[in-house]
This record gives C-alpha cells, structure tokens and sequence, in this order.
C-alpha cells in the first residue's frame, strides 16, 4: 500500500511553548489510524497543521506524495477538496439549516443548485441515520449527539478520500458514542476513505482503528497495530491505556511518579 | 527600576506595532478578497439589510433629536432677531457636513461592529471558521467581504437619510417652537446647502463603513479564548471603531474643507 499522509519532523511553537518537537508518523491508503494522547499532548495542533489550519515553523507534510507545508491556501483547494472533517464539537453554522450546513461545500465550490444540494444533504443524513425531517432545523434545535452525526454527515457529503475526526466521541453517552464509532466504521469502509482520528476515548480506539500512535509531549512515542495495543509493554501506552494515574506519563505537567525503566 | 520602565516601554511599542502589523495584513487580505472572485452575493445582500435596513430606525431618531436640539442651541446661542436666517443655514451645514454622518456612523459602529465581532468572534472559537477554511471556502470572502461591501455600500445610504432627517428635526423645532415661517425655513435651507456639503458628508459615511465593518471583523476573527475573549473582542470593535471613525473625520474635514 502507498502513503497517503506522511509527517517528517514536524515542529510547531507558540510563543515559548513547543507543542510538536519532531512528529514523524505514515499513513497509508485506505487504513484508519487512531492518535491518542492526554489533553495538551498535541493532537490538534498536529491535525490542524495536516489541515494547513495551522502552518508548522520546521518539517513536511505530504499528501499524496505532495507537500503541503508553506502552501498557499489558494494552492491547496484541491487538496482541501479530497479532504473532510468532523470538528470536536461539530462546528457547524449556526446561521444555517441543516441541509445548507450538509450541501455546503457542494453549493459554494461545486455549483450545486437548490434542489440538488438539498437532495444530496438527505442522502448523506441517511447514510449517518439521520431523517430528512431534519432538513429545515437550524444546529441550535439539535442535541449534541445529532448535531456530531450532522457534522459527520457534512463531512462526508463530498465523498472525501481522506478523513479526519477530533474527538469524535468526547462529550457523548455511551449508547451514541457507539452509535458514532459505527457510523465512523461503515462510512470509512463504503467510501474506501483513508482516515486519522485523534482521541482519548479507549472505545473508540478499539472500535474503528486498524493502527494506533500515542502522542506524548509533541512526539509520537508508540505506533503500532491496533490488535498489539494489549499486548505491548510500553510503559507509557499502559498507563494511558489502563487509565492509571500513575506512571511515567506527567499529568497536568506535574509528574505523578517516576518512570521505572520506561522511555 | 530603569530597566523595568524600558522593558514597560518596549512591551508597549512591540506590541503597538506587532497589532498594526496584524491589522495591516488583515486589511490587505480584505482588499484582496473584495477584488477576486468568487462573490457570494447572497451572502452581501443578507449583509445589507442587516447592516443598512435595521440601522435605519437608530440612526433617523438619533439625526432627528440632533437636529432639533442643534436648531435650539443656534436659537438660543445666537442673534435671536436674525435667527430664521442663522438657524435653518447652521443645521443643514452642521447637520450634512458632520453630525449626520459622524453621529450616524458612531450609532451604526455601536450596533454593526459589536454584532460583527461577537458573531465572527463565536464563529472562531467554536472552530467555524476553521470548518469554513476545511470545506474549501476563504473566510474572508465568505465573511469578511460581504460586510465590509455592505457596510460601505450602505453607510452613504444612511447618512442620507441622517441628514433629510437632521434638517427635518430642525425644521420641526424652528416652525412648531420658534414661530419660524415653514416656507421661508425650507427656501434659505436649499438656497444655502450646497452639493459639495452633502457630498463630503457622504464621501465621509462610506469610508466610516469600512472602518465600522473592519474593526468588527478584525477583533472578531482574532478573538480566543472562549466567552471572555468574544466578549473582549465586542468591545475592542465598537472602541476601536468609533476613535477611528473620529480620527478619520478630522482627517478627510481637513483634507475636503482645506482647499
């Protein structure tokens, strides 16, 4: 299998603070990778920098084998085009109907009209199992659950090749958490799409990854298969993934206990 | 102690001067996002009655009491027996050539720059605007232009009406209060406004809608921090919004009336 997403010593700063020192991390076609890591471990900053969101000061991102680093927005719009994105918290427009938020990147880049983008918003409601008596809402009448499915919906619309999802589960019961990690699995396997999810949500790594990284103080200090997440002895990845308070992981950059033997 | 007094003074330079260099680039990406398409017209329309039509009804009461309490006080502080002369011939002046659009421009920066920064301020930092840049669509086209095209499209507009109303106001005080004769009032009003007056006061009320429409904008797309920093970025606009929109009259009144 060929790339689709490589990062090269990616660094990126604010101000004094160095939240990425040096991500190095592959993924190829077709496979979902899972990012975990603790609160300020720099998973957002590392997607955001993928979206060119946000412009890394040292290293390379390659999409497709292209660099994306330095790229003018205008330069990127067809990277952009075969890219799509489930915000944390679904940031949808709250100045829009549903089927607007859904049909939005086909209305503005693709010229859809009315009634076409409104047919499109129903198909991709549908294939999140979402009705399109929703059609006419605006996000603000929608629970956070529906409005993450909405979000997913839009993000899924313009039948993206690469897809990215922030905490797709946080803030959710666990009913729809599995609901979302489903969707996420079924969409993933029917548009054939390569995606990176970042989270800290265990279920959700076990659910829907086929690779896994932890990311730790702007490194990535593990990957391997998801399947050998159980098995490995890494210290760090233990105690992230058995949720133990202590170990060689700081915790709220006070550091809990000293690693014994760890990386 | 000496040095704390230059680390103060150098803090304060650096960050005068890093926040005008911001705003310089965001003024040029807006420039550049009026000039290239795509144009969401739409998006400019919706932006037009919600900057032009419902700024209406403040900014004709506002030039409606200036005007009428302009007309009292160049009654009162004049030469009374001369006053139907003085009093109709001042408030048009004052009223064309500042008050209406400086008055109407500080009322609309007050209503448009705050609903413009906290509506793009909320938009940051829900990560809209981030959603936006990810679904192929410049924010500054999509957000910034239309309001700043509306706001100066729609500020001359305003200031139109300032002034019909303004005179109005006077008109009302000096006939109904004064005993002034309506005919006469309205015949030395036209007879002593010239075009030049009205079209300053104009030229004025479109550049306050840029600068009412950017600083909304500007504080609004560089809000962070949640509540708080929405709320923050509410006040920097209108503040900032309103001392330039002063500064900027005292400028164009120099330039326009110097000559």
């Amino acid at each position: 299998m060929s790339e689709k997403i490589t990062l090269r010593d990616v660094h990126k700063t604010f101000g004094t603070k160095q939240v990425l020192r040096g991500v190095n991390l592959s993924i190829e076609k077709g496979q979902s990778l899972v990012v975990i890591g603790g609160s300020g471990s720099g998973k957002s900053v590392m997607l955001k920098s993928i979206l060119g969101l946000l412009t890394p000061e040292q290293g390379s991102i390659l999409i497709d084998g292209k660099e994306t680093v330095g790229l003018a927005r205008d330069h990127r719009r067809e990277i952009d085009h075969q890219m799509g994105m489930l915000f944390q918290n679904g940031a949808l427009f709250d100045s829009l109907p549903v089927w607007r938020n859904v049909a939005f990147q086909g209305m503005q880049n693709d010229g859809l009209s009315e009634a076409d983008a409104r047919d499109q918003a129903v198909d991709s409601l549908a294939l999140v199992g979402l009705g399109a008596e929703l059609l006419d809402l605006y996000p603000a009448s929608l629970s956070g659950g529906m409005q993450k499915r909405v979000g997913l919906a839009r993000a899924i619309a313009a039948k993206p090749e690469i897809m990215f999802f922030d905490e797709p589960t946080t803030g959710l019961d666990p009913i729809m958490t599995d609901v979302i990690n489903h969707l996420i699995r079924d969409c993933v396997s029917e548009l054939g799409a390569t995606t990176l999810t970042i989270t800290h949500d265990m279920t959700s790594v076990r659910a829907i990854a086929d690779k896994t990284a932890l990311l730790y103080k702007g490194e990535i200090i593990w990957q391997g298969d998801a399947d050998h997440l159980a098995a490995s002895d890494d210290p760090y990845l233990l105690q992230f993934v058995n949720g133990l308070a202590e170990g060689p992981i700081e915790v709220e950059g006070q550091q809990i206990s000293a690693p014994a033997g760890g990386q | 102690m000496t040095l704390t007094a230059f680390a103060t003074i150098g803090r304060f330079f650096l960050g005068f001067f890093a926040q005008t260099g911001r705003l310089s680039v965001f003024i040029g990406q807006t420039l550049k996002a009026l000039i290239r398409p795509p144009f969401y017209f739409r998006m400019i329309g919706q932006q037009i009655l919600r900057i032009g039509y419902f700024s209406l009804p403040v900014v004709a009461l506002t030039s409606f009491f200036t005007g009428g309490a302009l007309a009292i006080q160049i009654y009162y502080g004049g030469n009374q027996f001369n006053s139907e002369t003085i009093v109709s011939s001042i408030v048009a002046l004052g009223i064309t050539r500042e008050l209406g659009p400086v008055l109407g421009g500080l009322m609309v920066a007050g209503r448009v720059s705050a609903a413009i920064a906290a509506e793009i301020g909320t938009m940051r930092v829900t990560e809209q605007i981030d959603a936006l840049t990810t679904l192929s669509t410049d924010p500054f086209k999509y957000l910034v232009a239309p309001r700043v095209i509306a706001a100066t499209l729609c500020m001359p507009i305003l200031a139109l009406v300032a002034d019909i109303i303004g005179v109005f106001g006077g008109f009302v005080v000096g006939t109904q209060s004064f005993g002034f004769n309506a005919a006469i009032y309205v015949q030395r009003t036209v007879t002593f406004l010239s075009f030049d007056d009205v079209s300053s006061g104009l030229i004025k009320a479109a550049v306050f809608g840029f600068i009412i429409a950017t600083m909304g904008c500007y504080h609004g797309y560089h809000s962070k921090g949640g509540a708080q920093g929405v709320g923050r970025a509410t006040t920097n606009a209108v503040v900032s919004a309103s001392i330039l929109i002063l500064a900027a009259n005292y400028l164009m009144t120099s330039l326009l009336f110097s000559a």
